[in-house]
């Protein structure tokens, strides 16, 4: 096993896949390179990545890039105008607002509802899964009836029952969303932790002295990660469905705000004779879920702890 | 006479992300009735042969040999029809671990009647009793009890035996015994061993023994092949292993610790890279 | 000067209804390597996962270094004293974590210094060097892995070594290096063994002293050159033996 010294260019292919790294960062963006390669073999999840670069551009420069006010309308002579009309690109609704400066607007607020769902309802997932999975017992027990009892409702309707108790508004539907959707992380992480509590790489961190706390954080955590992010993006369509749900029955967004489930709302009512009202946005909400159901399918490749071995 | 099993510059390689890897590079032998050893370490490509011979490599594997053949059989142009026919009546292959390659979920006996009926028209009755004077051969003491047994309630050596049983209970001509003892306990594997060497030797069988270990083989086989990075470096006969000519042969043979023999330390093997060549 | 490094008395490990160590006792010397042998469920792994806390054990008492130690739990001063090697070099190692972060954790663990020297002086003990600093464990062969668990174990610098069949994944020119590379540590750094495997050849080659244990509990402890002159009392020992010496057609 003689170590032949290599001189490779940094960030070069043969730097990047290297088996002998020789610091820290190599190793790192290495690893990191694999995984892009693995991810990038699947055309349908570059889509779908493509597709979330898309959305995340277009609410970065909602302002630079929407034509119109998306609250404002021309009442007088932009009422429902057909998707191809003169300034309208897909039409206008019925305050005669501009339905594609609505969409790039309230994309903003789809992105903020994804985003601060994960943020929260994942790393409480994460905690509560692998304390509980770890430290097994009456701490598991109990852990796990709490997370029973979110399970045994149906997601939508404690939704409902918690914006309804909150009262309606965006911040609120978030909340409750988040609130309904970490027990699943949380029995995902769980499940993971027990298949790794007693291996021996966990056995050799308790024998260096190595505290319950620091296990779970360093040792069982960044395993349960992987499938993590794999489950929370493939949950994105869900939750953007959920929030569009909710907005749609007058609990998530409020009127004005351009929320893509709150105009298909108010675009029910003209469903028959001006379609373009209520299909735009829904057009949008299925584009973005798609996205993010490729880009978690590409993901759940690319990370799939089974193949990382190889 | 054509020997039982003819095996001529045999390949085999996978294809994986970074290209073709060759598991076994040109691997030639023939084998008549009697038991021949392959030897080699993890990844020498032992295994391979013995699936490649049995027709039980994986489907994205490219096979190629001169010859590959089964008495007269050319096992290279069967379609996997009949490779399967051939499979269990014929040719027969005991794995490693008992626990991995019984059916979890059907009684012992019920398997052996299985793999009997797949080959052949038996009645019932005539079956439960081929298959309970099988689980004798095998020195199974009671073989009315283990026949209703699942395969979790027997243990390891027990399961070995009924491994046994099942491979052998259509009379196969060859058989192929890849590491069958290498998961037991030191003392259960002498008793698998001898009764594998009764068998083998009172039905006429052919064997090819796949072990790391070459003492044991060397004890238990006619002669012995020794593969290093998917090539036979060396065959010999089993009583002429002292006279081994190549130095990872020796090094094999030197490697191990043995009681009453002070060698600190141990001699180590060096790898020669002209050895894969 | 010989005293007692470790001292297992009638240790009881109960699993449900069943005695997976039945009364055990035993003393370890300082600087001895002392050998267990015996089959599986003989509990030879179960009575070293009970020292090392691994598992409980519910009756009798573990003293090492003239200290008193119960149950499961053991203080961090103990995994300074004590650390072990595991028997499957692909379990052993965290799947996600660099050579670098498995041989930093023990040290920020207990607090060491210059940990970037310990890390470089580590891996040239185990003969892997710095270029192997930075793989992954994937990256990496049996043998190899095997050598960085032995690394991991030894950088914080213990006076007694559990080995756990620490060569039976190991194909025997690997076993070989290791065993090689666990003696010269031994001799180096003057460390007591506890070693467990199911290989007479193996423990009378590494040990000087050895219990055979048989479903749970010891038939016999004798000196290793006791087994070159058939010099034992138990029948067990003698099955052991005869089948270590392979295969004989009778």
């Amino acid at each position: 096993m003689s170590v032949v010294e290599q001189h490779l260019k940094p960030y070069s292919r043969e730097w990047l896949l290297s088996d002998r790294p020789t610091s820290r960062k190599q190793a790192r963006i290495g690893r990191a390179y694999v995984i892009w390669q693995r991810f990038a073999e699947n055309r349908l999840a570059l889509f779908g990545l493509m597709i979330i670069i898309g959305l995340l551009f277009v609410a970065a420069f909602a302002d630079v890039l929407a034509p119109h006010n998306p609250l404002q309308g021309d009442l007088r002579y932009a009422r429902l105008l057909p998707p191809g009309s003169d300034g309208y690109l897909l039409g206008t609704d019925d305050q005669g607002r501009d339905i594609l400066s609505r969409l790039i607007h309230g994309s903003r607020l789809t992105l903020l509802v994804v985003v601060l769902v994960a943020v929260i309802a994942a790393p409480v997932g994460l905690i509560v899964g692998t304390v509980s999975g770890y430290a097994g017992g009456w701490v598991d027990a109990v852990l796990m009836r709490i997370t029973d009892i979110f399970l045994a409702f149906p997601k939508l309707v404690l939704a409902l029952a918690l914006v309804a108790a909150l009262g309606p508004g965006i911040e609120n539907a978030i909340l409750a969303i988040a609130i309904t959707s970490w027990p699943p992380y949380a029995r995902i992480a769980r499940a993971e932790t027990m298949t790794f509590r007693n291996s021996e790489f966990i056995s050799a961190v308790q024998l260096m002295g190595a505290s319950p706390f620091r296990i779970v954080l360093r040792h069982v955590m960044p395993l349960c990660l992987s499938s993590l992010i794999v489950r929370v993006t493939l949950d994105m369509a869900g939750i953007i469905l959920t929030a569009a749900g909710l907005g749609f029955l007058g609990l998530g967004a409020q009127p004005p705000l351009p929320e893509w489930g709150a105009m298909i709302a108010s675009g029910r009512r003209f469903i028959l004779d001006q379609w373009w009202v209520a299909a735009m946005p829904g057009a949008a909400i299925l584009i973005v879920s798609l996205g993010f159901n490729l880009l978690g399918d590409g993901l759940r490749d690319a990370l799939d702890p089974k193949e990382a071995g190889q | 006479m054509t020997p039982l099993l003819t095996v001529d510059d045999l390949r085999v390689s996978f294809p994986t992300r970074t290209g073709k890897v060759e598991a076994v590079r040109g691997v030639s032998f023939t084998l008549g009735r009697e038991r021949l050893a392959i030897v080699g370490e993890s990844g020498s490509g032992k295994s391979q042969t013995g699936r490649a011979i049995m027709g039980l490599t994986s489907p994205s594997a490219e096979i190629r040999a001169k010859k590959l053949a089964f008495g007269e059989t050319d096992l290279l142009t069967m379609s996997a029809r009949q490779r399967r026919d051939l499979r269990g009546k014929r040719l027969a292959m005991i794995l490693q671990d008992p626990k991995y390659s019984l059916n979890p979920v059907m009684t012992i006996g019920r398997q052996i009647i299985e793999t009997l009926k797949t080959h052949e028209s038996v009645g019932r009755s005539e079956a439960r009793a081929r298959v309970l004077s099988m689980l004798e051969a095998v020195q199974i003491r009671d073989p009315e009890r283990v026949f209703d047994l699942y395969p979790h309630e027997v243990s390891g050596g027990m399961g070995q035996r009924a491994m046994i049983a099942m491979m052998l209970i259509c009379g196969p001509e060859l058989l192929i015994a890849d590491e069958p003892t290498s998961a037991l306990d030191v003392t259960v594997q002498l008793e698998v061993l001898s009764i594998l060497d009764k068998l083998v030797a009172d039905r006429g069988m052919g064997l090819i023994f796949i072990s790391h270990d070459l003492r044991l083989v060397s004890t238990f086989c006619d002669r012995v092949l020794v593969m290093y990075a998917g090539r036979v470096v060396e065959e010999l006969s089993s009583a002429n292993l002292h006279e081994a000519q190549h130095p990872y042969t020796q090094g094999l043979l030197n490697c191990l610790p043995q009681i009453g023999a002070d060698r600190h330390p141990l001699p180590v093997l060096e790898r020669k890279p002209e050895w894969a060549l | 000067m010989t005293t007692t490094a470790l001292s297992v008395r009638d240790m009881l490990v109960v699993y449900e209804d069943f005695a997976a160590l039945n009364r055990v006792s035993l003393d370890v010397q300082h600087q001895e390597s002392f050998g267990i042998v015996g089959e599986s469920g003989s509990g030879k792994s179960t009575l070293l996962r009970a020292i090392s806390g691994l598992s409980a054990f519910q009756e009798g008492s573990l003293t090492v270094d003239s200290r008193n130690f119960n149950g499961r739990k053991r203080d961090r001063e103990f995994y300074r004293t004590v650390q072990m090697v595991f028997q499957d070099p692909y379990g052993s190692l965290h799947p996600r974590q660099t050579v670098d972060r498995l041989l930093l954790e023990p040290l920020a663990i207990h607090g060491f210094d210059n940990v970037d020297a310990r890390i470089a002086r580590a891996l040239d003990e185990v003969g892997l060097g710095s270029g192997f600093r930075f793989r992954y464990s994937h990256q990496l062969s049996g043998g190899q892995r095997q050598r960085i668990a032995i690394a991991r174990a030894l950088i914080v610098e213990p006076k007694i070594l559990l080995l756990d069949e620490p060569t039976s994944a190991l194909d025997a020119s690997i076993q070989a290096e290791i065993l090689n590379l666990l003696e010269q540590a031994r001799r180096d750094r003057s460390l007591t063994f506890v070693m467990v495997s199911h290989d007479l050849g193996v423990i009378s080659h590494m040990c000087e002293r050895l219990a055979v244990m048989k479903s749970g509990e010891i038939v016999e402890i004798l000196p290793a050159d006791a087994l070159e002159k058939r010099q034992f009392s138990a029948d067990y020992t003698r099955q052991l033996l005869v089948a270590s010496e392979g295969f004989r057609r009778d």
